[in-house]
């Protein structure tokens, strides 16, 4: 543990590690609308991170600041080490562009729209990067892809296109992809927001496991059930800003920020 | 079932009789439509015929020798095509290219080539270029020039096609750490490719139409080699209606390869 992490909320919980994703001071401006106004992070390793928060609060902006999908206007994020700034130069940077690439190594992102590679089955969505990416030979990459298509269990949809699947199952693939870079934290994005209702469950079901099994994750999520059962630790966005955070039984039950309160009143009357 | 078996008074059952006048509508509506396509090209051999173009013994004697330059046209068309897939997608990437001096110049292509004619550009490559030292013989003048015009237009085909793979795909791949050569070549050119192959095949359907300019530079195809049949004997009308008709069958025979590429890549599992 170094100086410059951030004191947390409270105790930590006995299972979490080391910090392994510093965000820091991050701000993003598209045009005049200021989105992020200065958020902080830090992430230990075996840690599950819940981020809710209105529609439009900056959530998906902030995920995506993590990995540099989406260039920070200010600010820097640090995963395992690799750290990249903010750049006004962004993509024409070649040395950032390299730095992003890195940081992007160890940090596995699920979108919303599951974003699979149609022309590709689920076994090549899973070994493509592995192989062209991480060097893999193409027995190891598959040991690797069978062994995660096993665990989100679609160990029989190995061969089958994108298209083939159903929304939870393509979802699970693209938990499998991400999970074949062994990364050493996962973004998820509302995985579940494009689902049908009856599809959410296998899918939150998938992610539950991970958590339980000690993988780090940072996870934008409506589901405020599973966020109570998987999560170490809330994050109550607001307008670009932390407005709170803390263990779920805290953030979710016993809310000490009014935003929060409310926020959490009219969506659990909505639910 | 054979609409032999369907009792004529009705006595199956209703799913079935529907089934069977259905099938009986449509058999005659292809009929009917093969009769319009017999009535239209008869009343043609009969207007011909009334105007003293149908001469049987030059359509004997001269056939053979026209029919010979189907190879080359063929030749000339494939080889073009190639061409200009390949400089339409240096085009493409031009067009696309953050880089003021590779976008210009892509540009600056795509402008001269579609502002000028492809006959001025036949001539230019073969009587043109030899003043600046160098000299093509016919047949690669005439690819040239066809695959440089073709690859022109095809720029904004390809433009369009990458484009139109969604965003997400890029994205998604370089959340895996893959840098943008990568990207490009495994998931977004392949996509681009299935969007852009029914365009292709039109532009091959235009090009093999086309493809009579060049018999300006003397390459002996269908086209040339009519004029060399005709012109002698003043025969000049049936020995190009000869040209047309091969042009004709040709397109016919591969707008049905098309058609069902078409179709089979509408029904694939990749989209
Ligand atoms: N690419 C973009 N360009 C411009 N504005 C954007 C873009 N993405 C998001 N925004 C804006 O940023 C704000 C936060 O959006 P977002 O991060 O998607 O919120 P959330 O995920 O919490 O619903 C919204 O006002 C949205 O309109
Ligand atoms: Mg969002």
């Amino acid at each position: 543990m170094t100086g410059n992490d951030l004191q947390p909320a409270g105790s930590l919980p006995p299972h979490v590690g080391d910090v392994v994703l510093r965000a820091r001071e991050i701000e993003k401006y598209f045009g005049h609308n200021h989105v992020l106004r200065g958020v902080n992070l830090d992430v230990r390793q075996r840690e599950a991170v819940m981020i809710i928060g209105r529609s439009g609060s900056g959530k998906t902006t902030f995920l995506r600041c993590l990995n540099f999908l989406e260039e920070p206007t200010v600010g820097w994020v640090e995963i395992d080490g690799v750290r990249a700034d903010a750049n006004p130069l962004g993509a024409r940077d070649r040395g950032h562009r390299e730095r992003v690439r890195r940081l992007r190594l160890n940090a596995g992102m699920v979108f919303q729209e599951f974003n699979l590679f149609p022309h590709m089955t689920a076994l090549g969505n899973c070994t493509e990067a592995p192989m062209r990416v991480r060097g893999l030979d193409r027995r190891r990459a598959e040991e690797l892809a069978d062994r995660f298509l096993a665990k989100v269990g679609l160990a029989d949809k190995r061969n089958e296109y994108p298209s083939r699947l159903s929304g939870g199952q393509k979802q699970r693939v693209a938990i499998a992809r991400a999970l074949c870079m062994e990364p050493r934290v996962l973004l998820f994005d509302e995985p579940t927001s494009a689902l049908d209702p009856e599809l959410i469950g296998e899918v939150l079901q998938v992610m539950e496991e991970l958590a339980h099994e000690g993988a780090t994750m940072i996870v934008v999520t409506h589901e405020m059930h599973f966020a109570r059962e998987a999560a170490d630790r809330v994050i109550f966005m607001e307008e670009g800003i932390v407005c709170e955070e803390g263990p779920p039984e805290q953030v979710l039950n016993a809310p000490e920020d009014e935003r929060t309160r409310r926020f959490l009143r009219r969506f659990l009357n909505v639910e | 079932m054979t609409s032999a078996e369907i009792p004529a008074s009705g006595s199956g059952p209703i799913v079935e009789r529907i089934a069977a006048a259905r099938r009986t509508a449509r058999r005659l509506w292809r009929l009917e439509f093969a009769l319009v396509w017999l009535a239209l090209v008869l009343g043609i051999v009969w207007v011909l015929a009334a105007t003293g173009n149908v001469d049987l013994e030059f359509v004997q004697t001269w056939t053979p020798f026209i029919l010979g330059g189907v190879g080359f046209t063929l030749l000339v068309c494939v080889s073009s095509i190639i061409g200009a897939v390949v400089l339409a997608l240096l085009g493409a990437l031009g067009r696309l290219s953050a880089n003021p001096l590779i976008n210009g110049l892509a540009s600056f292509y795509v402008s001269l080539v579609r502002g000028t004619p492809l006959l001025v550009q036949i001539y230019f490559v073969y009587y043109g270029l030899p003043q600046v030292g160098i000299i093509l013989d016919a047949l690669p003048a005439g690819i040239l020039a066809l695959s440089f015009n073709y690859g022109a237009y095809m720029t904004e085909i390809f433009r369009a096609g990458i484009q139109a793979v969604p965003r997400g795909q890029q994205e998604a791949a370089e959340a895996l750490g893959m840098p943008s050569r990568l990207v490009f070549r495994r998931v977004i050119l392949p996509q681009a490719f299935r969007i852009v192959i029914p365009a292709i095949g039109n532009e091959f359907i235009a090009m093999i139409k086309d493809s009579s300019l060049v018999s300006i530079i003397g390459l002996q195809e269908i086209l040339w080699r009519a004029g060399t049949a005709g012109r002698p004997i003043l025969k000049t009308i049936p020995a190009f209606l000869i040209a047309a008709l091969f042009y004709w069958v040709l397109t016919i025979i591969f707008s049905f390869f098309q058609e069902r590429l078409e179709r089979r890549l509408a029904r694939s599992d990749v989209r």
